[in-house]
């Protein structure tokens, strides 16, 4: 399993992380918040292994979406969902059905990523990360951009990936998400983890870190659709 | 036209056909089922179709059409084939596999300067004289100057490995190599050599020997092995560096087989053949609606494609010298600037809508 210890990281001169310490726990959803600038995308890169002095996970085992994924040319979904199994060296397409039929994306299989919608092409880049089979999805603003309600269907995708198992770390802006489907809250603040815990424990400090105070002290909520 | 996953078929007469495959925007949808089979390493129809233009190539030349006598064949046509052969293939790969790296349609081995070092060694080579003296000066000096030029272009790319460090090494060794070849140009002894400068660096396979191609054949065969074998760190790149990387692909040591290979495929190719350009531009954007955009499945169909783009435009260079009212022949590289110029257009026009 990957976590972080103690761990600092600057970029261009600028300490990003400043003694961070975190590990995410195996099958649990983690929320990482805080305002922009605050280190998530860098603690992110550092699991991954992507910052020089980290150490590369198995890319087998620790998958990884960068923020604004898209693919340069006019791949198919499910070639886009193939290149997750380069990892693996081989082409198993029962991986990658699997991905697809997770995404919803069996229907489009053979639909080119540059002529689906948003939320669409989106899931296409999650497929990707499910056909690799990782024991770790780290997923940078796997939700930005995408209208309110393909954002809760990523959601219950996310969700519904943690409760087969799977362990995952997202990094979210819309905190009414993150307590909504997380398991755990982690707040960025500056480069310093300054809350973490189940999301209503946690989620004054984030609307802290945002420089709001909540309205409610219940969660204040979109309801996902009800799936029929 | 929408493309819907089960298509209801209606049975369409073959002019009809035709009609819809002009006016479609999405033109790989009539390619769907045939394109998996066409260029799959196993079928024998594009070799067939390459034996065939290179048995044209064979019997067509200054001796006239037939099979000529055996001097001829051995010592000028076989050359001028394979040659043909090899440096389009070259020309077709390097091209699909730069497109790849840099996630740019508009790529070409042109933009990473190493034809301009070929051209500088053999533009040095006629400078001095060396050319009439020891005729194998000028392939051995254009060879020098691509090596010169893959060098330097190695050792820029090894402070910034990424796509944009790869164009900004690719354009200072460019720019060097174009600074040098016009103070060379300025200063040429005799304007005889200014002739033949200008005349090299259009481009040809004419009166080229075995010896051409026993010094061009292995730095391209090699080339092209390595550039073959990147076809699943292409695939990773198509959906950036950051995902590559964490799919386990070496990035960096991507980028720099990439530049290796090019440099060997098409620097080997400019020392012999002269300046020819367009050729890795125009083949990968001609397969990508055949093949589909995947940029690794596009190496293989890129090498063939450009052998066969290369040997026709060989062929149509002979044949123009042999019936049209040329003092000379068209030199390769304008006949291929010639068809690049309007897809350039077109590319630039699609790119646009």
């Amino acid at each position: 399993m990957i976590g972080l210890t103690d761990f600092s990281a600057r970029l261009g001169g600028r300490e990003v992380l400043a003694g961070v310490t975190f590990a995410p726990v195996a099958g649990t959803f983690t929320a990482l918040c805080g305002p922009n600038g605050a280190g998530k995308t860098t603690l992110l890169r550092a699991l991954a292994g992507l910052l020089p002095a980290t150490p590369r996970p198995d890319p087998r085992h620790v998958a990884y979406l960068p923020q604004g994924a898209r693919s340069a040319w006019g791949l198919t979904v499910r070639q886009v969902a193939a290149l997750g199994r380069i990892p693996h060296a081989d082409t198993n397409p029962a991986a990658i059905d699997r991905a697809l039929a997770a995404c919803a994306l069996t229907d489009l299989a053979d639909r080119r990523v540059d002529q689906i919608s948003g939320g669409q092409a989106r899931r296409a880049m999650l497929a990707r990360v499910l056909a690799s089979e990782p024991r770790v999805l780290l997923l940078d603003e796997p939700v930005a951009d995408l209208d309110p309600a393909a954002a809760h269907d990523m959601m219950l995708l996310l969700r519904a990936i943690a409760t087969q198992g799977g362990t995952i770390v997202a990094v979210l802006h819309a905190l009414d998400l993150a307590a909504a489907y997380a398991d755990r809250l982690v707040v960025l603040q500056a480069g310093r983890i300054v809350a973490d815990g189940k999301p209503p424990h946690a989620l004054p400090a984030a609307a802290a870190a945002f420089g709001m105070t909540l309205q409610h002290p219940s969660v204040p909520l979109l309801r996902p659709r009800s799936k029929d | 036209m929408v493309h819907h996953r089960r298509r209801a078929t209606f049975p369409l007469s073959a002019r009809a056909k035709v009609f819809c495959f002009f006016f479609s925007k999405n033109k790989a949808l009539f390619f769907e089922k045939r394109k998996q089979k066409t260029f799959a390493p196993g079928n024998p129809v594009p070799y067939a179709l390459l034996l065939l233009l290179a048995a044209a190539s064979l019997l067509l030349g200054a001796a006239g059409v037939g099979i000529p006598d055996p001097a001829i064949f051995w010592q000028l046509r076989i050359p001028r084939t394979l040659l043909a052969l090899l440096v389009g293939a070259g020309l077709g790969l390097g091209g699909a596999v730069l497109q790849g790296v840099l996630r740019n349609p508009l790529a070409d081995p042109g933009v990473l300067g190493i034809g301009g070092c070929a051209a500088l060694g053999a533009v040095a080579v006629f400078y001095w004289g060396l050319s009439v003296a020891f005729p194998p000066a000028l392939p051995l000096g254009g060879f020098a100057g691509a090596a010169a030029g893959c060098a330097l272009l190695l050792l820029v790319f090894r402070r910034a490995q990424s796509g944009p460090g790869l164009i900004l090494a690719g354009v200072a060794v460019s720019a060097l190599a174009a600074a040098l070849l016009s103070l060379a140009l300025s200063a040429a002894p005799n304007p005889f050599a200014l002739y033949e400068i200008t005349f090299w660096l259009m481009g040809s396979l004419e009166d080229r020997t075995l010896l051409h191609l026993a010094l061009a054949a292995p730095p391209i065969l090699l080339g092209c092995a390595l550039l073959l074998r990147l076809s699943p760190g292409l695939d990773a790149l198509s959906l950036g560096e950051e995902t590559a990387a964490s799919l386990g692909v070496p990035v960096g040591a991507t980028l720099a087989r990439a530049v290796l290979g090019v440099a060997l495929a098409v620097g080997a190719g400019a020392a012999v053949a002269g300046g020819i350009g367009f050729v890795g531009l125009i083949v990968p954007n001609l397969l990508r609606p055949v093949v589909g955009e995947r940029p690794g499945a596009l190496l293989f169909p890129s090498m063939l494609a450009g052998a066969a783009l290369l040997l026709i435009a060989d062929i149509a260079a002979r044949a123009a010298g042999l019936w049209l009212p040329l003092a000379a022949e068209p030199r390769l590289g304008v006949l291929t600037a010639l068809i690049g110029a309007p897809f350039l257009v077109s590319a630039a026009r699609r790119a646009a809508a």
